[in-house]
């Protein structure tokens, strides 16, 4: 299958994307790895007039630690992220397709995509984490929890490009990343990402957030509210994981109903949370 | 709109410079602009990894990559393996496994495998399993490409893949 025709342009720096970003109008689109952008491209879902290729910006793909928090930059592509030390992130990494995509598929791209089937954005959405954008009128930092929109909708503007995500250490935590799909190298169906940190046998923080069961990702504010504060036992856990689903809208699809998407949420919610409190 | 650029590959150690159209695909570029045939299109939609080369040491899916991407990047194809007489370890084992039935799947598997033994040399079964989640076989059943590439894996085919 073959792309419509577009215009090609290689930037070096991310004001010369931002630039052409807005010179480009509506139609033209960032290319990162390609891995969202050329499939649907191929099926003529999207005919962007000009792609503007970032791949090449230096200083873009790599993961440092900075105090309490990381810094990853846009470009920094799955498989680096799965082999990195960043908690949680690099476990949902891992689960991304297969290893040719995430040699190719960066976090910038995932997030910017805003497909709420997607692994990243819920979990950085559960670590709090942040994005850097940067725009004709400077450089913003914007909350997760006010990052994904809509379904494919995000706070970028058109004239705006990702340049990091940031996520807190969450040393002392525990992680969890429990995916549902049908086949091997599939999107999630339902996913559930949860950190939990333990203090003299309590759950003292709860972090839950989940995968493809809105138009967004989600954080499930009642399994958080239930299981803080509580002894970190196996009934607590499965207690709190009843309410997964709670405040979610799962459209249904090929793959499962909204009722079959809500039961996989309980359940995959009390796995996570398992393997959270699962000692390292 | 598009008109032509200039792209610049070393593929298996030779360099070229092709003028391509922004939205060929590196696939396409290798296989009818330079009848690097051994590289497959198969499902043409990301999934299958029939189309699966190395850029810069790491295996990709060819058909989901524009040729323009590549600029200035090293590409390893089948071909540059090893071909009749310099079988690749990899190959050799595919043949003597029977790995492959009708083939088409066959360069795939090798391209990912090859990647997966530059950096796991020894690999157990289950390695092997979840490291060609990306690529396709409708014929054989994996039983033996699974074993090919473990004997492989004792062979020694993990030294690193010339590019
Ligand atoms: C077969 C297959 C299976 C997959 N399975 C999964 C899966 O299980 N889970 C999963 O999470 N993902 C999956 N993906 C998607 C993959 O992770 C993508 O690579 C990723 O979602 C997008 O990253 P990219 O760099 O390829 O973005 P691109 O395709 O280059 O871009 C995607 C979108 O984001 C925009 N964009 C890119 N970078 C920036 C930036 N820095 N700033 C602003 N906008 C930007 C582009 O303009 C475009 O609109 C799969 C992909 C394939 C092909
Ligand atoms: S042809 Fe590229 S993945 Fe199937
Ligand atoms: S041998 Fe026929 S598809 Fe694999």
């Amino acid at each position: 299958m073959i792309t419509a025709e577009f215009d090609y342009q290689r930037v070096s720096s991310v004001a010369d994307a931002v630039a052409a970003l807005q010179a480009g109008g509506e139609d033209a689109k960032l290319l990162a790895g390609g891995h969202s952008l050329v499939p649907l491209m191929k099926l003529r879902l999207a005919a962007p007039s000009r792609l503007i290729d970032i791949s090449g910006v230096p200083g873009l793909a790599g993961i440092e630690r900075d105090g309490a928090q990381w810094r990853i930059g846009a470009l920094t592509p799955h498989a680096r992220l799965a082999a990195s030390d960043v908690g949680l992130l690099n476990r949902v990494a891992a689960t991304i397709a297969d290893p040719q995509v995430r040699n190719r598929g960066t976090i910038g791209g995932s997030l910017a995509h805003g497909d709420p089937a997607s692994d990243l954005p819920a979990a950085v959405l559960a670590l709090d984490g942040s994005v850097v954008a940067h725009g004709p009128d400077g450089e913003r930092t914007i909350a997760a929890s006010a990052f994904f929109s809509d379904y494919m909708e995000t706070a970028l503007a058109p004239d705006e490009m990702l340049c990091e995500v940031r996520v807190p250490a969450m040393d002392g935590y525990g992680f969890g990343y429990e995916k549902f799909h049908r086949r091997a190298e599939d999107w999630a169906v339902v996913a559930v990402a949860a950190a939990v940190k333990v203090l003299d046998g309590a759950c003292v923080d709860v972090r839950v957030a989940l995968t493809n069961m809105a138009s967004t990702p989600l954080r499930a504010g009642a399994v958080e509210a239930a299981l803080r504060g509580q002894p970190a036992t196996a009934e607590a856990v499965a207690a709190a994981a009843q309410r997964a689903a709670e405040g979610t809208d799962p459209p249904a699809d090929l793959d499962a109903d909204a009722d079959y998407k809500c039961h996989l949420a309980r359940v995959l919610c009390e796995r996570a949370l398992v393997a959270a409190l699962a000692p390292a | 709109m598009s008109g032509s650029v200039t792209v610049h590959l070393t593929v298996n150690g030779v360099e070229h410079e092709l003028e391509v159209e922004p939205r060929r695909l590196l696939v396409h570029a290798l296989r009818d602009d330079l009848g690097l045939t051994g590289t497959h299109v198969g499902c043409d939609t990301s999934n299958c990894g029939a189309c699966t080369v190395h850029l810069n040491g790491d295996a990709v899916k060819s058909c989901t990559i524009l040729a323009v991407q590549a600029e200035g990047s090293a590409v390893t194809t089948i071909e540059g393996l090893g071909g009749e007489g310099n079988l690749h370890p990899l190959q050799e084992a595919f043949w003597n496994d029977h790995g492959l039935q009708c083939g088409y799947c066959t360069p795939g598997m090798i391209m990912a495998s090859a990647a997966l033994l530059a950096e796991n040399a020894h690999p157990s079964e289950a390695e092997v399993r979840h490291a060609l989640d990306g690529n396709l076989c409708r014929c054989t059943g994996y039983h033996n490409i699974v074993k090919a590439v473990l004997s492989a894996a004792e062979a020694g085919a993990g030294a690193p893949v010339a590019s």
